[in-house]
């Protein structure tokens, strides 16, 4: 039993949800690879059909290894609980689908992840739902495109792939004045890094393919409550504070005042659209989790190095770094992210698009594909691969040049990181 | 469902059924800074076998209206209107910690009305600490993590409340904010401390109760610690129930409190 304090964060990676397993003594999480779970008594099967009782029926609706998951995120986020997804992509269709539907409009940063743009701007048009980017800077532009129809607020932590840093507090304050929540994609902070619920943030998810896991070796999501925010105040949500018809007529803020959203989520977004994670893709997960600190601070530690080298290489004509001066948001991430800034962020190599082409091609340690967040270090060109739907005009408006380049600084030696960057700016000087 | 109790709105959860005054009635009633929700599973099992529910939001808590009431014996007295206005005649009183001394209070002053009495997570006296009671006033946000500390018990609730998924400290913690900022009162965990720590009428309800009695404890349970409760355990004739669990021991052991509570009806 922790004493007088919160447990720390690194006593919660390890224990938060999972208890030796009362049925065998394993001390590890279980893999529970089971599709169901035998009931009691038919008694027993109605009231778990009817919420009299917790448990599992079914694992598209939860499982307890993934319970093991969601309660362990929601730890470490200083949350209510949380949702494992198929991907983190799910988790966001899931967080705008549990509280908007057609006619319903969302204002979003225009610094997103290329998958979440395409969801906002194409997507979702389709299904009736509109989307007005704002650039996250733009203070007043957040407030001045709320409308009597808008459902929440949407960002990330950091911008990808410029890092913008998000004003939390400001930008919630924002949200909430209007009685509405704010959505942010912490995939690039993580909890370690900071935790959006304590600066105002109401739902967090990640695409725990990235830190959480941490090895490149899964697909998965997280959609986290924070349980803040007061759906009853807010008239705009009878989504959760009117009868559903889909279960019985239930008011999801009368059966739980902080946990609504997620019964409704869980409930109506698991049941009906069914993007669950398999719990093997948990567990994997969970031993990410488990070295989540250690881990961050090596890929903090590794980031710096790497970015002080490349700040003062001729070829470079910039880095985008909050933790440079040179960033629009030094400031604000000094004092929202004194952790660090992560281990994703991007450069610009002075010449031609054939050079940055020949700069990805001399690498050897980074690998170039599409993802962040492993502990290889990786490398990718925005304009041509995660955000290649969008025109130059929407590209500039992201923050994105045509010869941007961005890395995800992995736990390899940062000598070594550094010399791999040497070799390839070389061979792109000779490519003019 | 809405209620006029003593001119002002009140609101009760019915367990996910209609109620109906026609069946055993039932009322679950919470503790400080708490609302119905703590109840959910208990009330929607026993909306579902049999029993008519009421687990009302106390003034000032939640979805009833304010002010709150200042002691215990007002919050007797209110639900006792409570199930005037729902048309109740009797009924079995549930409570959970400051609760628990509402339902204690309540069964002593009508006993006629009082088919079963139940208190959970209950002691008595109910002494809050000059620290804690200091805090509520000064910093309420500060007493909630405290109390979230001493409230639970493990960091692997299982099955999780309301469901799979739920990180029980957290939902603790939150709820308690929530409650806080609804209705603006800062002073509503103060309030609630202090009509716990200054009642003294339980012994005296106890003397006047002729319904069986249970008491359902925590055997963890770090703010209402078990051997607080014997005395008032004795002068009830109680049934004593021990569940493996903290003080908010519906959220962390909810089927063992289940399993108590209908042995305790039965």
């Amino acid at each position: 039993m922790p004493g007088s304090s919160d447990p720390g964060f690194d006593t919660l990676a390890l224990h938060a949800g999972a208890a030796p397993d009362p049925a065998t003594g394993a001390r590890a999480v279980p893999i529970h690879l089971s599709t169901s779970f035998v009931f009691e008594s038919s008694e027993h099967a109605a009231s778990l059909f009817n919420l009299e009782r917790s448990g599992h029926v079914y694992s598209r609706i939860s499982n307890p290894t993934n319970a093991v998951l969601e309660e362990r995120v929601a730890a470490l986020e200083g949350a209510v609980g949380s949702i494992a997804t198929a991907s983190g992509q799910a988790a966001l269709h899931l967080a705008i689908a549990t509280l908007a539907g057609a006619g319903s409009h969302i204002v979003a940063s225009s610094a997103l992840y290329g998958g979440s743009h395409n969801l906002l701007h194409y997507t979702l048009k389709r299904f009736g739902i509109d989307t007005t980017f704002v650039k996250p800077r733009d203070i007043d532009g957040w407030r001045a495109a709320i409308r009597p129809n808008t459902k929440m607020l949407f960002s990330e932590t950091l911008g990808n792939p410029g890092l913008d840093v998000l004003d939390i507090p400001t930008v919630s304050t924002i949200a909430h004045d209007a009685g509405l929540p704010l959505l942010v994609d912490s995939t690039f902070t993580t909890p370690w890094l900071m935790k959006p619920i304590e600066h105002g943030a109401d739902l967090v998810f990640h695409s725990a393919t990235k830190f959480l896991s941490g090895h490149g070796t899964v697909v998965g999501g997280v959609l986290v409550d924070g349980g803040r925010f007061d759906w009853t105040t807010s008239r705009r949500f009878p989504e959760l504070t009117e009868p559903y018809e889909g279960f019985h007529g239930m008011v999801f803020t009368e059966e739980s005042t902080d946990g609504a959203f997620l019964l409704r989520a869980r409930r109506e977004g698991l049941r009906d659209f069914g993007a669950c994670m398999s719990p093997h893709t948990a567990w994997l997960i969970l031993q990410g989790i488990e070295t989540l600190p250690l881990r961050m601070a090596r890929h903090i530690e590794n980031t710096r190095k790497i970015v002080a080298f490349l700040a003062a290489h001729p070829l470079v004509a910039g880095v985008g770094y909050p933790e440079l001066e040179s960033h629009p948001d030094h400031a604000l991430a000094q004092r929202l992210l004194p952790r660090g800034c992560g281990s994703v962020f991007s450069f610009d190599i002075r010449g031609s698009r054939r050079q940055g082409q020949a700069f990805i091609e001399a690498l050897k340690i980074f690998s170039h594909l599409a993802n962040v967040g492993d502990c290889r270090s990786l490398v990718i060109h925005p304009a041509s691969t995660t955000h290649f739907r969008m025109d130059d005009s929407a590209l500039a408006l992201a923050g994105i040049g045509p010869g941007t380049i961005r890395l995800s600084i992995g736990l390899e030696d940062a000598d070594d990181l550094i010399d791999d960057l040497k070799r390839a700016l070389r061979a792109a000087e000779k490519a003019t | 469902m809405k209620l006029t109790v003593h001119g002002r709105e009140a609101y009760a959860y019915t367990g996910g059924k209609p109620f109906d005054p026609a069946l055993p009635s039932i009322v679950f009633i919470h503790g400080a800074l708490h609302d119905h929700t703590v109840w959910t599973l208990l009330a929607r099992w026993c909306a579902h076998h049999g029993f008519g529910v009421l687990a009302p939001d106390l003034p000032g808590h939640m979805r009833s209206a304010g002010p709150a009431l200042e002691n215990v014996e007002a919050m007797a007295e209110w639900l006792f209107a409570l199930l005037d206005a729902a048309g109740v005649e009797k009924a079995a009183l549930v409570g959970h910690s400051m609760g628990s001394l509402v339902a204690l209070d309540a069964a002593g002053r009508a006993p006629e009305r009082t088919t079963r009495l139940v208190m959970v997570g209950t002691a008595y006296p109910m002494k809050v600490s000059p620290a804690l009671l200091d805090l509520s006033r000064t910093d309420p946000l500060a007493a909630i993590d405290m109390v979230t500390m001493l409230s639970y018990s493990t960091l692997a609730a299982k099955p999780g409340y309301p469901g799979p998924g739920v990180w029980t400290r957290g939902g603790g913690k939150a709820l308690c904010r929530l409650v806080l900022a609804h209705q603006g009162d800062a002073l509503l965990y103060h309030r609630d401390f202090l009509a716990c720590d200054s009642y003294q009428g339980g012994l005296a309800a106890a003397a006047k109760v002729t319904a069986p009695a249970s008491l359902i404890l925590g055997v963890r349970d770090q703010m209402t610690v078990p051997k607080a409760a014997t005395e008032i355990g004795t002068a009830l004739k109680a049934r004593i129930e021990r569940v493996e669990a903290g003080h908010v021991l519906m959220a962390e052991a909810p089927d063992a409190v289940l399993n108590a509570l209908r042995r305790s009806l039965a």
